[in-house]
């Protein structure tokens, strides 16, 4: 179910993104690259396939030219000093579609690659064009950032670029400046379908979850999740509609009730109330989770409105 | 650019009042009672707060009970109409100058969801991007952008979708509303339009022309798509008091064309970090909190730049407690802090020295990063969809549902 290449030059063409066309044998570095493209006035780019210590993974697409130092990526990301890796050969096959030497920005067109970040080098913006592989190390396609940008939010990614090179400082008062682009915690291989760039009303549910489940009025300590999933509004994915999924709604609910009911529930509440501890407990939910509830239904039903709505402005009249 | 109403401001009021600028005497507090005589509108006292419970079957909100929103116009009629099983609307709006807003920015959209909720009735929030754009000297892009994202904080505030409809003046100024438009701006004269608002020969010609676009929404028949036959539907307004000059002006002007006046209720501003005297400036991140500040900012911000009551050293806070007038923790748990009884025994014991400033900042910080907490979950769960569907020309057929 991988993207091809021809896909990809297909999907180019439709979207009507200018690129130029090369082709050449098979290249595994950059250097092999330039000996068949280095001299046509592009720029060629490095494209590297990260992984944290979380299982999440990058896709950092920079200049040749630029400087990445890994360590200052992974704290720039929030990620502390060494926590950023090339990632395993597997990977790059299982999640990115591709083969060694051919990681590029358009692999993240792969459903496998949702979950991706993508990291871009702002100095792509500089050059008139850059060079990337299509989904293949026997071709180079050229095109200009614009083109790129195009391309990557008709997937509903969002283009961002990054100073690659800047090293700022990270500390209790500067947080990590990259920390936007840690997906939120959801390899692909578990149930749950938390996307990492779209803001899915079950994204929220679930990381809400994890995070807090006490609903009493304690300050909320931002987990990796909640940091992401509080950025997310910038990258808000554009075709993709978030699901309002029953499920996870329901989830939430319980959750929140069920951390309520515990702390609702101690020795010193059995002695107060002993037989009437029930009534007590319950009345004490209601009152908690009542307007907290109201606030997620409300979410939910405006998502699933949306849902609907978008699917009735795109609908087709029946043929007579 | 902004004037203010009467021509000789300094001798008569020592405080100002309008939609463009807020100060107290001799930086002082606001005299709320003073402005309501001045302005002529009307206290909402306790026997409304326990009417609204009454008719709606609920604790009324948090703000009512505080007298947070503390002055009305004609909200009696809104009631007995009510009462008779006849519906009302709501309007509100925002000017998206920025794209920071601060909790002062959400109260009354806080508010107005309260009463959507409570009524059952439909609402309407109209963007002025036209105005910002025209003011603020902004692209139109620009503010056309800055429109959209603040629809998002404002959806996010929990409103149902399937009874409002959020518009931005360059999307929807047309039609049936554009109409409407013309019948007022027919009934004002420019010197009026000058009085009021203080135009000079100076200032261009979009401004004078402006006014008319954030009063036509009071009126049902602007919105065709929604209140088509429903030309006696009531309008009730929740705002800041500093926007009573300009509905008055709305006031006036509705019998005149065939329409009901709308009604208006209206709220206390809400302080700076730094004290009643302080301004809220969005230049000044640290005069008020935002809602994308981290629990670090706020605590943070609430330890180093709330202005509190509490004495300098903690024997002469014991002995002669704090000052609940000018404390700023006090008067944000007023808002804020739902438990009546809670914020009594603090008002108390902080009031008699027997809690210190910083156990009540602790409270606070709790409330508020709780809120902030709350809504920027919300927050996270709008799209651009989400935004499209709450500013399309749609139906609302369940609106009073």
């Amino acid at each position: 179910m991988a993207f091809s290449k021809d896909q990809l030059l297909d999907r180019l063409k439709e979207l009507q993104i200018e690129f130029s066309l090369y082709e050449h044998p098979v290249v595994l570095t950059v250097e092999a690259q330039a000996k068949y493209v280095g001299n046509l006035g592009g720029a060629l780019s490095k494209n590297l396939f990260l992984k944290d210590k979380k299982h999440r993974y990058y896709v950092v697409s920079a200049l040749a030219d630029t400087k990445v130092d890994l360590k200052v990526l992974s704290q720039r990301l929030g990620l502390g000093k060494g926590g950023l890796r090339m990632a395993a050969e597997e990977a790059l096959v299982e999640i990115l579609k591709v083969p060694l030497g051919c990681v590029t920005p358009f692999a993240v067109v792969n459903e496998s690659a949702r979950h991706v970040s993508l990291l871009l080098d702002q100095g792509f913006k500089t050059q008139e064009y850059c060079f990337f592989h299509p989904l293949s190390n026997d071709m180079s396609i050229s095109l200009n950032a614009h083109g790129l940008d195009k391309f990557l939010k008709s997937i509903g990614r969002d283009p961002s670029y990054v100073d690659l090179e800047a090293n700022p400082p990270v500390g209790k008062d500067q947080p990590p400046d990259l920390a936007a682009f840690v997906p939120s915690d959801a390899p692909i291989l578990s149930d749950l379908p938390v996307k990492a760039p779209t803001q899915d009303s079950t994204g929220k549910h679930v990381s809400a979850a994890s995070n807090s489940a006490a609903v009493a009025a304690k300050a909320v300590k931002p987990s990796g999740n909640a940091q992401n999933v509080k950025e997310k509004p910038v990258n808000t994915v554009q075709p993709s509609i978030p699901a309002a999924d029953a499920g996870n709604f329901v989830e939430e609910l319980l959750d929140r009730a069920s951390a309520l009911l515990l702390s609702e529930i101690s020795e010193d509440s059995i002695k107060q109330h002993s037989g009437q501890l029930g009534a007590e407990v319950a009345n004490n939910i209601k009152k908690c989770l009542r307007e907290d509830l109201k606030n997620l239904a409300t979410i939910f039903k405006n998502t699933a409105y949306t849902e609907g709505f978008y699917a009735g402005t795109r609908y087709q009249p029946k043929r007579l | 650019m902004e004037k203010v109403e009467d021509q000789n401001p300094q001798q008569e009021e020592d405080q100002v009042v309008n939609p463009w600028e807020v100060s107290a005497k001799d930086g002082g507090k606001i005299d709320y009672d003073k402005l309501i005589d001045k302005f002529g509108c009307q206290r909402l006292d306790q026997s409304f707060v326990d009417r609204v419970q009454r008719l709606t079957s609920r604790p009324p909100h948090v703000f009512l009970r505080r007298g947070v929103f503390f002055a009305h116009r004609d909200f009696n009629d809104i009631l007995d109409a009510y009462e008779r099983g006849q519906k009302f609307y709501l309007y509100t709006g925002r000017g998206p100058s920025s794209e920071a807003l601060h909790l002062g920015h959400l109260i009354p959209f806080m508010f107005t969801k309260y009463l959507q909720d409570a009524f059952k009735v439909p609402l309407v929030i109209q963007l002025t991007d036209d105005e910002k754009c025209m003011w603020k000297n902004l692209s139109v892009e620009e503010s056309q952008r800055l429109a959209r994202e603040n629809a998002k904080d404002i959806i996010a505030c929990g409103f149902d979708i399937s009874k409002t409809f959020i518009f931005s003046d360059f999307d929807y100024v047309g039609g049936a509303f554009y109409k409407n438009m013309v019948k007022v701006a027919k009934c004002v004269t420019y010197n009026k339009v000058v009085g009021i608002f203080g135009f000079t020969g100076e200032d261009h010609i979009g401004k004078v022309s402006f006014p008319p676009v954030q009063a036509v929404p009071s009126f049902p028949s602007s919105f065709p798509h929604l209140f088509s036959g429903k030309d006696d539907l009531r309008c009730l307004i929740p705002c800041a008091i500093d926007q009573d000059p300009y509905f008055r002006k709305t006031r006036d002007v509705a019998p005149r064309i065939g329409y009901h006046k709308p009604a208006l209720i209206e709220s206390l501003f809400f302080p700076a970090l730094q004290g009643e005297t302080g301004k809220m400036s969005a230049s000044d991140p640290n005069s008020a909190i935002y809602v994308t500040d981290s629990a670090k900012d706020i605590k943070y911000k609430v330890n180093k730049h709330a202005f509190t009551g509490g004495q300098e050293t903690i024997e002469k806070h014991r002995q002669y407690g704090a000052n609940l007038e000018v404390d700023i923790p006090i008067k944000y748990l007023n808002f804020f802090l739902e438990d009546d009884a809670e914020l009594e025994h603090i008002k108390k014991a902080y009031g008699a020295g027997r809690m210190l400033t910083g156990e009540v900042k602790k409270r606070l910080i709790e409330v508020l990063t709780e809120i902030v907490e709350r809504h920027r979950r919300a927050r996270a769960a709008v799209t651009d969809e989400m935004v499209d569907a709450f500013m399309a020309v749609r139906p609302l057929p369940n609106m009073f549902d």
